[in-house]
């Protein structure tokens, strides 16, 4: 095993990795920005260094900062987590150059994953069902504009250096392909210098059902079964589960996704933790998205389902050691579901939130897991990702996850900025979410229907009382940084109006 | 003591005596309805109270122009009514709505052009924060003045971007 491992990100996936570490007994290194000297991820590591300025092109992403730490404070090993480093093949190179382990897959495999055309051919030389579309890139509007008449409406662009729903726009008619097409490009550009898109057939009503794989040094990969992460907001997941309510009504579609996804890995010489992404239609017929060539944001999942620990088979793996599991041991039990907790305030369109934390009251109780990147009197900083934790629940059915999780949301006291758990709270009562009617159009349908719920006679009076008792109080007005001004300076201009 | 207050659109009058975390108060709403009660309130932490009242345990959280009551975030207002201004009266229903950037961004692309009459929730620009392409809308119907936005414009936290009318 490693006599020394850095994780190179911040939040609560660095917190995550962290711990797996300390309970491994290897000793953990931490790096942060200048906006991160009091982030938890820095206080749980055995030591930590600066690595840069508060923009991650100046941190997290400085390469050769990253390694320099390495070698000053000896670490034999690097954990990238998600986002950020994790699926930059020329960081996992310059990893293996420098003498580093870096924990995860080979450079080649992130590399063929990355590009989503190349991907979808390797998907289709492994038999791996595919969605109808464009294997290269598309040199210009033009060339668009052919496909996409070949291909017919509706479609989606999608950017081919892409992920995260970043550069990803659906057309429904030739006339809207052009605005669609610039607006794609540019995203891709400034998401991933790198401005080509390409053509896939919009498949209606799918699911997002996604593979756990894990694979070892020598050969022996593994699936650990699905994930529905259909529940997106602008293609991006906010709620997700394991098992997926659609896989476990249809016999037999575990297996055959499992081994659609082994296939796809082997095909790129895939070790370590991955997740071969599907569409799933009404019918059950399932095509190949793309490989995500790194620990995912919600593994914690398939961890509550299965039991594993997906950040120790990682590292034991990155060591050299076999899997210590086979397929045949993998067993799933339960359900879980999770939900990702944003500073984004769903009453202004889900526009960021970031500042001070001034109460952070997290919920306990049977069947929870929460990962936290933050605490209360911290800054959250408007550089990276509105992302603050994920709260998950186990129960022995979806029916008691989810009621478990809605508790704990209803229990969660985050005060200082704005999140998303008023959203989740509606969601996770809603209807068709409980019946397992889901699709990736799910949230945008909901937020359509929704009716905002009318507060009780009483919640209103509770209202006016404690505004009222809240004003009279205040002798002090609470100013502690910039964006809390900037907040009371747009407040008072509003009533102004 | 007397407040102004507004709660979930609707606006009445408060009275309210205090002894300890007792509070008597007697709200008169515009509408003719009349709550009157005895609540016992106690901040448990800066701008969270725990209020005991008709049976009820209820967690409430401050925040600007809200309360977050049991989870459900209640749009609330309350002020000393003899600062009542004619502005404040037609809050919200006429006069110019601002368009403003709550943090520093980046100006993605702009969706209206000076002098469009738009809705409701209409799209008005895209600002780059926080990796998030974020939507700016227009919180009423009206026309676009003084736009001040253009493309790859990088914009200050507070700063006016255009006036609804």
């Amino acid at each position: 095993m490693f006599r020394k491992v850095l994780v190179a990100n911040r939040g609560e996936i660095a917190v995550r990795i962290l711990g797996a570490l300390r309970r491994l007994g290897i000793p953990s290194v931490a790096v942060y920005s200048d906006a991160d000297r009091a982030a938890p991820h820095v206080r749980c590591a055995d030591e930590a260094y600066p690595i840069g300025a508060a923009p991650s092109s100046q941190s997290y992403l400085n390469i050769e900062r990253i390694l320099e730490t390495c070698r000053q404070c000896r670490a034999t090993a690097i954990h990238p987590g998600y986002g950020f480093l994790s699926e930059n093949a020329t960081f996992a190179s310059a990893c293996e150059a420098a003498g580093i382990t870096f924990i995860g897959p080979p450079a080649a495999a992130i590399r063929a994953m990355g590009l989503k055309t190349e991907a979808r051919v390797l998907a289709q030389r492994a038999n791996v069902p595919t969605v109808p579309g464009t294997s290269e890139p598309l040199s210009g509007y033009e060339a668009a504009r052919k496909v996409a008449s070949a291909i017919g409406y509706p479609l989606m662009l999608k950017a081919a250096a892409g992920g995260g729903g970043k550069g990803m726009r659906a057309v429904h008619s030739e006339s809207a392909l052009e605005a669609a097409f610039r607006d794609a490009s540019s995203e891709a550009e400034s998401s991933f210098r790198d401005a080509s898109v390409y053509i896939e057939r919009l498949i209606e009503r799918p699911r997002h059902i996604e593979i756990q794989i894990i694979g070892d040094k020598l050969g022996n990969l593994i699936h650990l079964g699905e994930r529905e992460c259909s529940l997106q907001r602008r293609h991006q997941k906010v709620i997700e589960e394991c098992p997926s309510p659609f896989v476990a009504r249809h016999p037999g579609l575990r297996e055959r996704m499992g081994q659609a996804a082994i296939n796809a890995a082997r095909q790129a010489d895939y070790y370590n933790a991955g997740t071969v992404e599907f569409l799933v239609d009404e019918q059950a017929n399932f095509y190949f998205l793309e490989m995500n060539t790194r620990l995912q944001v919600e593994h914690p999942v398939t961890e509550m389902v299965t039991g594993l620990d997906l950040v120790e088979l990682q590292l034991r793996v990155a060591a050299g050691e076999p899997l210590s599991i086979t397929q045949e041991q993998v067993e799933w039990r339960g359900s879980a579901v999770e939900c990702r907790v944003y500073a984004e305030d769903p009453g202004h369109n889900f526009f960021p939130s970031p500042g001070l934390i001034t109460r952070y009251d997290a919920p306990h109780g049977p069947g929870l897991r929460l990962d936290s990147g933050v605490q209360a009197g911290f800054t959250v900083p408007i550089d990276y990702d509105p992302m603050l934790a994920k709260l998950a629940a186990w129960g022995s059915t979806r029916g008691m996850a989810i009621e478990r999780l809605r508790d704990a949301v209803n229990r969660f006291a985050i005060s200082g900025i704005r999140t998303n758990l008023s959203f989740f709270r509606e969601i996770l009562a809603d209807r068709l979410f409980l019946a397992g009617e889901i699709h990736t159009g799910f949230i945008a349908e909901w937020l359509a229907r929704r009716a905002s719920p009318t507060p009780s006679a009483q919640q209103e009076i509770v209202a006016a009382l404690v505004a009222s008792l809240a004003t009279v109080n205040a002798t002090v007005p609470v100013q502690a940084n910039g964006a809390a001004s900037q907040w009371l300076r747009s407040g008072r201009s509003a009533q102004l109006r | 003591m007397k407040r102004q207050v507004r709660a979930a659109g609707r606006e009445g009058t408060l009275d309210f005596t205090r002894d300890g975390s007792s509070v008597y108060f007697t709200l008169d709403w515009e509408d003719g309805a009349r709550d009157t009660g005895l609540a016992d309130a106690v901040e448990v932490a800066p701008g969270h109270w725990s209020i005991l009242w008709d049976g009820q345990s209820f967690e409430a959280i401050v925040e600007p122009e809200a309360v977050l009551v049991n989870g459900s975030r209640i749009a609330a207002h309350s002020r000393d009514p003899r600062d009542w201004s004619p502005a404040d009266a037609h809050a919200g229903a006429s006069g110019p709505a601002h368009i403003a950037s709550p943090m520093p961004g980046k100006i993605i692309r702009v969706l209206v052009n000076d002098g469009d009459n738009v809705e409701e929730g209409q799209g008005i620009m895209v600002v780059e924060a926080m990796k998030m392409q974020n939507e700016m809308q227009s919180p009423r119907a009206g026309t676009v003045r003084t736009l001040r936005a253009s493309v790859g414009g990088t914009v200050a936290a507070g700063e006016v971007l255009a006036t609804i009318e």
